[in-house]
């Protein structure tokens, strides 16, 4: 009973947390974007003259979107076209439960491990969840009967599941470092230090393989510059005909993919909870020494470190958003099985030559 | 009812229509296309949707009227289309402009052709993707325009340059604005060529793409920066000078591939050329002039004091009419009496003047160019930008014929996009400058 209650608890606030971050990314979107670019960005929206640098924007975006006319276009699939941002949606938002935010912490005697969903093949479970959120895109361009729709999902299918194999491949090379599936066993691996004074990290271990990763999982997010279904210039996308909350729903699947992307990259790649140097009793500098600490004060460092990780990673991925160019889709194309792939190969190969060579 | 067009496609590819309204079509075009994948089999480019009958609008309005309209033509650099009506006239009649007059000129056709590259380039590298691009060349073109508002009182309706010279001197200030400007036109310049010149996203999308031949293009009757992008260095200011561009030191700077990429280089080269000739402009139109200071009369407290004897302080004008009194007016207006209009505080101060006022622009009275026809070109921001008028004597042209330099460019375009790819159109369309107010007239 208890342990479905703690269940219940964890679902409840990552989901929480999970919206949370995705509508704060859309303010800090708008933020990052006016710094780049010489504006001062939203800031109008405020509650009793309480501005708080316009923070209070992603409300007024969601009370504007629940107003706007919930409109399904007399051509098209009414069903799939209801149905389509909810897939998109639902499969992110399973995605991010295989994520691991923290160390397993004991309360009272019960040990709760600080994840939803710990499977044994956590990663290939994450992985098809993130391939799944294809048929969002397809299903909307298809159903909505629009030419620019359909070619928008198209390419979104295309894109997605040409770069699900360079994904996949950047991430076998990790599975043979750390030889696990479990999401929590590879951030546990990565507690350790390598040469010495260097934690442990898939980037250390794996660089080849992290950048790999990075660029075909931005080309999952469908971002610029691999925003080809998107392309508002372009085909205007395979969102042309939705509107209001429906759209609204796109665009929060759109940045929580951000989210989950960083936090995928933070635990593959880059220690996930773990912090440099910190064990389970306190900081281990590697010159030697030892900073005490409580167990609880390690907990909330962990947890932290994990956010920190995440925020940077978001805040890179909106950088390149706003100083790429869109890519063409034979570019796209090229670039994820001319180059992508091979590298995911030799990555592997490479991991499989050094570690048989140890 | 099938089109041609659609009768030509073929049954197994998809038909779109790219326009008129779509975020790339600058809002006014349409690009019927013919699609297999993603690969163009056939395109057919549909201008008009912004024709408001300028040609003929012309024929009914008088000489003097017709200039806000030629604002409306291109609508980035206004002043470049005043401009080139204004020499047309001119030519008519055989006026003589003043020298400050025509640095004048010279200083707001640089700016405007500065600006006018800088939208180009800003919503060619918005439409591939590159918002922070767009709105870095945006920010430059507020400095310019700043300068332009400062001194005409508009930002886009400017019609300052008036037949016979402009319509009033340059602001006091103008050269503090104009150096600004200038600065701020460099740091945006720098900061887009170290985003896109070597960004190899922006090369792929821009590089060998939509590549003109020098033949086509001169066939086709290319001009401006899109010609020279494929290696002619023809340009109306070194071809035919005009105002005092023989005295002025400017590179033309050409491509050598013909390709969106080489549109864009010579654009961007051509910012810099136009910069260093507004710099070249300040030196010329410097000058002391007395202020007029606060002893100056409103104009009704100068007919009050007129009323017996003509009164001995000047009259004062508004901001945007400074220069246009009657002892300077001769610096910046012509002063043939045929066709000149008073100077601004005789119309305010005197009956003489008002009746002269309104001699010249009431029908059937004023502005009237000898029975002819002309033609003048001056350097527009996407090519020749001509004007070509046939005057019968009255008050009104008989024949007003405006060469639209991007009706030329635009022609070009369904060939060039035939066999590419979709998302091609929108690097090639976005250097071309499709102006909808100057190709559809």
């Amino acid at each position: 009973m208890s342990e479905t209650l703690v269940l219940l608890i964890k679902i409840v606030v990552v989901l929480a947390w999970f919206l949370v971050l995705a509508l704060l990314l859309t303010w800090v979107e708008r933020k990052q974007s006016a710094v780049m670019q010489d504006r001062i960005g939203a800031n109008r929206a405020r509650i009793f003259g309480l501005r708080m640098f316009g923070l209070f924007q992603p409300f007024a975006d969601a009370i504007k979107m629940i107003f706007k006319e919930d409109f399904v276009p007399p051509f098209a699939d009414k069903v799939l076209h209801t149905l389509a941002p909810f897939v998109s949606f639902f499969f992110v938002a399973v995605a991010v439960t295989t994520i691991p935010f923290g160390p397993t912490v004991r309360i009272g005697g019960t040990a709760i491990d600080l994840q939803v969903y710990d499977g044994s093949a956590g990663l290939l479970f994450l992985l098809a969840m993130l391939s799944l959120g294809v048929y969002g895109i397809l299903l909307s361009g298809w159903s909505s009967r629009n030419r620019w729709g359909l070619i928008g999902g198209m390419r979104g299918a295309a894109q997605l599941i040409s770069y699900e194999v360079g994904l996949g491949l950047s991430l076998v090379g990790l599975i043979m470092v750390y030889p696990s599936l479990r999401l929590s066993e590879i951030v546990a691996h990565q507690g350790a230090l390598f040469l010495g004074f260097l934690p442990r990290w898939g980037v250390f271990l794996q660089p080849l393989g992290f950048l790999v990763f990075f660029i075909t999982a931005i080309a999952e997010t469908k971002r610029v510059p691999f925003d080809l279904p998107e392309g508002e210039s372009e085909i205007i996308g395979f969102y042309a005909e939705y509107g209001g909350l429906k759209w609204g729903l796109f665009m929060l699947t759109d940045f929580m993919e951000i989210i989950v992307v960083a936090a995928l990259a933070t635990t593959l790649f880059f220690g996930g909870w773990q912090m440099p140097w910190l064990g389970p009793d306190g900081l281990n500098w590697p010159w030697g020494g030892h900073w005490k600490m409580a167990s609880w004060v390690v907990v909330c460092l962990q947890i932290v470190s994990f956010q920190v990780k995440v925020a940077f990673f978001c805040w890179l991925q909106i950088l390149i958003r706003w100083t790429y160019p869109r890519i063409r889709y034979d570019q796209l194309m090229d670039l994820g099985w001319k180059l992508l792939v091979p590298l995911g190969l030799l990555n592997i190969l490479g991991t499989g030559l050094i570690m048989s060579l140890k | 009812m099938t089109t041609a067009f659609q009768a030509e496609a073929r049954p197994e590819s998809m038909l779109v229509n790219m326009g008129p309204s779509h975020p790339a079509m600058h809002g006014t075009i349409r690009i019927m296309l013919e699609l297999e994948g993603e690969r163009i089999r056939n395109a057919d480019v549909e201008v008009g949707y912004l024709h408001r009958g300028f040609e003929k609008t012309c024929e009914n309005r008088t000489w003097f009227n017709l200039l806000i309209y030629t604002d409306r033509l291109n609508y980035v650099s206004p002043l470049l289309n005043n401009l080139g009506y204004a020499m047309a006239v001119e030519k008519l009649c055989g006026l003589e402009i003043p020298e400050r007059a025509q640095w004048i000129r010279v200083l707001m056709s640089e700016l405007s052709r500065v600006s006018d590259h800088l939208t180009c380039l800003a919503a060619m590298a918005m439409e591939t993707g590159a918002f922070t691009a767009f709105l870095y060349n945006m920010k430059a073109r507020e400095f310019l325009w700043d300068v332009i508002e400062q001194t005409t009182g508009a930002r886009m309706t400017t019609s300052y340059i008036r037949i016979g010279g402009v319509r009033a001197d340059l602001h006091a200030d103008y050269e503090k604005a104009v150096r600004r400007g200038i600065d701020e036109t460099r740091k945006v310049i720098k900061d887009v060529r170290g985003l896109l010149d070597k960004n190899v996203i922006f090369l792929g999308r821009t590089r060998d793409i939509a590549v003109m031949g020098r033949d086509a293009a001169v066939s086709y009757g290319w001009t401006g920066p899109a010609l020279r992008s494929t290696g002619i260095a023809y340009d109306v200011r070194r071809a035919h000078p005009y105002l005092t561009y023989d005295r002025l030191a400017f590179d033309i700077p050409t491509g050598d591939r013909g390709d969106n990429f080489d549109r864009y280089l010579v654009r961007m080269a051509e910012m810099e050329q136009s910069l260093r000739i507004i710099e070249q402009c300040l030196d010329p139109l410097r000058r002391d002039r007395p202020a007029r200071g606060p002893t100056s009369l409103e104009p009704a407290e100068a007919i009050r004091a007129g009323r017996t004897t003509p009164p001995d302080a000047a009259v004062r004008l508004s901001p945007n009419l400074e220069g246009a009194e009657k002892d300077v007016l001769g610096d910046i207006q012509s002063t043939d009496p045929k066709f000149a209009i008073p100077g601004k505080d005789a119309v305010y101060g005197t009956i003489e003047g008002l009746i002269s006022h309104f001699q010249y622009f009431m029908k059937d009275h004023g502005f009237r160019p000898p029975a002819g026809e002309a033609y003048a070109a001056v350097e527009g921001g996407n090519g020749e930008l001509g004007f070509f008028v046939v005057s019968d004597g009255t008050d009104r042209p008989y024949r007003l014929h405006l060469r639209a330099p991007c009706l030329h460019v635009v022609s070009a375009l369904s060939g060039l996009i035939k066999g590419r790819l979709l998302a091609d159109i929108i690097p090639t369309f976005g250097s071309m400058n499709m102006i909808g107010g100057e190709l559809d007239r």
